[in-house]
């Protein structure tokens, strides 16, 4: 569905990633883990094509696609949860929704989407007339996550989803995820919270200083030591002993 | 009683101010490009309307309904030869190079505008042209009231666009976060050339309706570049009637000046009130950005 190949991508003279590979196939669940600064968001932001990559080629469906502008990208199904969930903050939560379904192959379809978003995030529906930057920061990302939604992806990339929320929050965002799984769409995450990400997860791919230093599947990378001891902390081994 | 009559008139032309501004407020609310030339695309309005009337005895208000349209294809035409390429750099970059192409636009136009249509100063004057709407004592030019009434039911028009339209709500999703924009599948260069083009067409309205009510000549440009900047900064962005309420705010201001201080204080009064606001709040009067 999506392959990255050897993908070279350099903010000025700083270069951020070091020849990328890698493959997200339909309906699978993919973690991206590593340290800050490891490049983790350039990928993303390149896959969408907010990034120009200096070599190196991104397919969709076999397409090379690393050369369009990002609403191309949109256009064919791909979508992107940022960092920080970018909302319009100064409109409203229907708003944001609606702006979710700009692409013509979403405009068709949004009364539907919309109603489809309001049951998994009840909450919003509550909460349509308010301007998005009143919401919490929960309800935030729940509307970052829908309006990502509206936009009917097939390939779904979230940016760090569980930063700053309570771990209520996180978990009840973790099962809308898993639910979406379910329902055949695919996940590409990059997520600090590794423990959760790692468990919904069937692959993972981990990044430093911008080359993928390791990959495997989801549950034997939580297992594995450099991983348990890089990004599961003093908490996880003490968990395990 | 003088005051009254003179706020009067600083409302109607404060209208105008406004309108202009509105202009001015969207191509940079949206686009961070500060064009600078403004104020001489609301001179070529000015001019279309005149020769329009001059020529072929075309009623100024119907007029607009030509000399908008042919400014927003005028504003296509600029975007795509010159304002595309500054929109691609960093956001300062793109406010210092903005400045270099108005100016040169701006030279370009004035000069156009003499050789052409030479340094004298024109207006149209229509058999109405006189007409006055009393109310008391008081005299209301009539074409000066239809000009604010319609800059309002135009800024109110494009207002609704704004809201409601699907690229009114794109252009405003760019204006707020471009990148955010890009991801909801939003073409933000299309939003660009759109808002710009809009931004033309206004001031190329705004151009049209002094042409009416007051007099135009190629000098204006400058002149009502410096005002609607001075609304843009006392309003502040992100709102179309607050340009207009900034817009008239000046229009008093002014007229207020000339009364009390005599006609030549009238362009002194607006640059005080731009430095006051800058100091005391940057964001502006109605502005949401910090």
């Amino acid at each position: 569905m999506l392959e990255v190949e050897r993908l070279e991508v350099s903010y000025g003279a700083l270069a951020a990633l070091h020849g990328v590979s890698l493959t997200i196939r339909p309906g699978e669940t993919v973690a991206l883990v590593g340290p800050n600064g490891a490049g983790k968001s350039t990928l993303l932001k390149t896959i969408v094509g907010l990034l120009v990559p200096r070599a190196g080629v991104i397919r969709w469906e076999g397409i090379p696609v690393s050369a369009e502008p990002p609403h191309r990208i949109i256009e064919r199904g791909v979508a992107l949860v940022p960092e920080g969930r970018r909302l319009f903050a100064r409109m409203t939560v229907r708003e944001n929704l609606e702006l979710g379904a700009f692409a013509k192959r979403a405009q068709r379809e949004r009364r539907a989407q919309l109603e489809r978003v309001y049951t998994i995030f009840p909450r919003l529906l509550e909460r349509e007339r308010q301007l998005a930057g009143s919401l919490s920061g929960g309800e935030q990302q729940m509307l970052a996550l829908g309006r990502a939604l509206m936009g009917l992806p097939r390939l779904l990339l979230l940016d760090e989803p569980s930063l700053g929320l309570a771990p209520r929050v996180v978990e009840s965002i973790f099962s809308v995820l898993a639910e979406l799984h379910r329902e055949g769409m695919s996940l590409f995450i990059v997520e600090q919270n590794v423990q959760a990400v790692l468990t919904l997860a069937q692959r993972a791919y981990i990044l430093e200083g911008g080359r993928i230093v390791g990959e495997g599947e989801g549950q034997r990378l939580l297992q594995d030591d450099h991983v348990r001891a890089a990004y599961l902390g003093p908490l996880a081994r003490g968990a395990s002993s | 009683m003088i005051l009254t009559q003179q706020l009067i008139l600083g409302v109607l032309v404060g209208g105008l101010y406004g309108l202009a501004a509105a202009g001015l407020s969207l191509t940079f609310g949206v686009l961070r490009v500060l064009n600078v030339a403004h104020g001489e695309l609301l001179m070529l309005g000015g001019y279309g309307t005149f020769w329009l009337f001059a020529l072929w005895q075309i009623d100024p208000f119907l007029s607009l309904l030509g000399v908008g349209p042919a400014l927003f294809v005028l504003g296509l035409v600029l975007y795509w030869m010159l304002f595309q390429f500054v929109v691609k750099a960093h956001e300062e970059a793109r406010i210092k190079n903005s400045l270099l192409i108005g100016f040169g636009l701006t030279l370009v136009f004035h000069t156009l505008a003499i050789r052409l249509w030479t340094a004298d100063e024109r207006a149209v004057t229509t058999d109405y042209a006189g007409a006055v709407v009393k109310i008391g004592v008081f005299t209301v030019p009539l074409v000066r009231l239809s000009s604010l009434v319609l800059a309002f039911a135009i800024l109110t028009a494009l207002h609704l666009f704004l809201a409601k339209a699907r690229w009114g709500r794109a252009i405003r999703a760019t204006a707020e976060d471009w990148e955010a924009a890009a991801l909801m599948g939003i073409p933000v260069g299309r939003t660009y050339l759109l808002a710009f083009a809009l931004g033309t067409a206004l001031a190329g309205i705004a151009g049209g309706l002094v042409s009416v009510s007051y007099s135009i000549s190629p000098s204006i440009g400058i002149e009502w570049t410096l005002k609607a900047l001075i609304v843009v900064v006392l309003a502040g962005l992100g709102s179309l009637f607050g340009s207009f309420a900034g817009g008239i705010l000046l229009g008093l201001a002014e007229a207020t000046s000339v009364v009390f201080l005599g006609g030549p204080y009238r362009e002194v009064v607006g640059l005080v009130l731009f430095l006051i606001v800058l100091l005391v709040r940057p964001q502006g009067l109605f502005g949401d950005r910090g």
